[in-house]
């Protein structure tokens, strides 16, 4: 039995709540069982998003993170606020072109991605979270890279099937980048 | 197996009432179910006979809801604590008059305007009334986004049998998670409605749906026919579901997001060795008391989760019938207890301490 929690947070715009659904969908294709709850306060573009997303082999109990395994922080705020819930032994990943502070526990696995400056050298300058994700991916052999474009496909309306290949092609990037 | 999907619970309530043949809406917007109208909006004019309507205010959305229930369609609309306040008094008519309908309240914190985050603070006034008069409504208390879907169809359901209204009672969690779901187990079932003022056609009398008797002995007899109808739903139409109560010698009761943050808390109370199950009220009104009197028997204490300053626990105390201490592990306002606090009061409740 496993579960993973997984907590995203970052500026609203920043496609938070995206790259949640994004995980939750890729696992609900590998039959996990999964839940996304967005933060849905007051935010604007600029101000804070988050959203909890949970896999589990097992019927998923609260939605609610309060210690996750996995913090991906999209912005130094988000970071400076959940850095210490993060259960020792969990995963952290920094957008460090957005974040120059260095994680100061001994205790996880830190991962430093310069996902906005990569979206921005990919072409695709909105896409920084799915950067995130492709590293994601990359270090959670429990969600295999395999089938990762089907499940964009589903996230994005059958309208715009281009943005498709650039989710794809930021993905990638996440994925191979060498820390 | 059908396909599952990833909804949100608001979404999962407007597609299963769409499902459950509703094709009359009428709203008034309010965060956080604003996905409900949303959602009802996009589908119901493309289906035939459905009517979606943004209504001036709530007050006026109610009242479409009791015309268009008085007329013999299955209605519905959804609000936000705040918003059914102001349904309140529509409610109360809709009781008056034994029609039935559906009424969605994704909970948020209050008094007032109060906030926009989770809450159930409106327990009271789900079950006790709201509106005035003696009344009752079938109050559904979903804990995941597939029971969003399920008890709206058997909310359509119980509201046509039994000719009262029939409530969701959820909360921003609940209405703004997704989780997979699925639609294959909807069962329609449908009632005959001899009552709607659905036009003579010049082959019966007129009926008339009101709530207004002012003779005294008409309206009192009104009364007791009513809650004769509300006996058969009490003693027919209880939902709860019960978790590692086997052994259990400490009983927490939660409902929806609250039960979901309790059962974390209680695994991890049978992980230290403390005998705890948990028992969840799906049907809030008609409230599980046998089941609670009975695990009375069984249990030295309960703890009574939610989020609010206490107002299930009034129930659960009369379900006891005071032979065992109840202990409130709450938080209000918006906020959520942690499985930790929870686990906390479990474990004070283990040692006596309540």
């Amino acid at each position: 039995m496993k579960t993973t929690q997984i907590l995203i947070a970052g500026f609203g715009g920043q496609g938070i709540l995206f790259a949640g659904k994004f995980l939750a969908y890729k696992g609900l294709l590998e039959d996990l069982q999964v839940s996304w709850l967005p933060s849905y306060g007051p935010e604007m573009r600029g101000g804070t998003a988050n959203c909890n997303v949970i896999l589990s082999d097992d019927p998923v109990g609260s939605p609610i993170i309060t210690d996750p395994d996995v913090l991906i922080a999209m912005n130094l705020p988000s970071l400076q606020k959940y850095v210490d819930a993060v259960v020792p032994g969990g995963q952290i990943y920094v957008d460090s072109t957005l974040i120059s502070e260095k994680v100061e526990r001994g205790d996880v696995q830190v991962y430093y991605i310069p996902a906005t400056q990569m979206a921005n050298d990919a072409g695709v300058p909105t896409l920084a979270n799915m950067v995130m994700m492709g590293h994601v991916l990359k270090n959670n052999p429990e969600l295999t890279f395999e089938g990762t474009e089907a499940t964009v496909s589903k996230l994005v309306p059958p309208k715009k099937a281009q943005l498709v290949e650039l989710n794809m092609k930021a993905l990638q990037a996440g994925r191979d980048y060498q820390g | 197996m059908a396909e599952r999907v990833l909804m949100k619970g608001n979404e999962a309530i407007a597609e299963a009432a769409i499902r459950a043949g509703c094709r009359h809406y009428f709203g008034y917007p309010i965060t956080p179910q604003t996905e409900v109208a949303a959602y009802m909006a996009k589908r119901l004019p493309k289906i035939e006979g459905g009517v979606f309507l943004q209504a001036e205010s709530e007050i006026a959305s109610i009242n479409m809801v009791y015309g268009a229930a008085a007329a013999g369609f299955r209605v519905m609309t959804s609000s936000s604590s705040p918003g059914i306040s102001l349904k309140s008094e529509g409610l109360s008519y809709i009781a008056g008059s034994d029609i039935p309908a559906f009424v969605v309240n994704i909970q948020r914190g209050g008094p007032g305007l109060g906030g926009i985050q989770p809450s159930q603070s409106d327990y009271f006034q789900a079950t006790k009334g709201g509106g005035h008069g003696d009344y009752r409504m079938i109050v559904l208390a979903p804990a995941s986004v597939q029971e969003m879907a399920s008890l709206t169809v058997k909310g359509f359901n119980l509201a046509d049998k039994y000719l009262m209204t029939a409530m969701i009672l959820a909360d921003g969690t609940i209405g703004q998670m997704m989780e997979p779901i699925t639609f294959e187990d909807v069962q329609v079932e449908i009632y005959d409605k001899p009552w709607a003022l659905s036009g003579t056609k010049m082959q019966r009398k007129h009926n008339i749906v009101n709530s207004l008797y002012l003779k005294s002995d008409e309206l009192e007899q009104k009364n007791f026919e009513r809650y004769e109808r509300y006996k058969i739903v009490e003693e027919n139409e209880v939902l709860y579901e019960a978790y590692r109560m086997e052994d259990a010698e400490i009983c927490v009761v939660a409902f929806g997001i609250a039960s979901r943050v309790a059962k974390n808390a209680v695994a991890a109370a049978r992980k230290e060795g403390v005998k705890v199950g948990l028992i969840r009220p799906i049907t809030l009104w008609p409230f599980p008391s046998k089941a609670l009197r009975q695990a009375a028997d069984q249990v030295k204490s309960f703890v009574c989760v939610e989020l609010n300053m206490g107002q299930m626990i009034e129930d659960v105390r009369l379900a006891a019938e005071c032979t065992r201490p109840v202990s409130l592990c709450n938080r209000a306002g918006g906020m959520i207890p942690s499985p930790g606090q929870v686990l906390e009061s479990i474990r004070k409740a283990q040692k006596g301490e309540m």
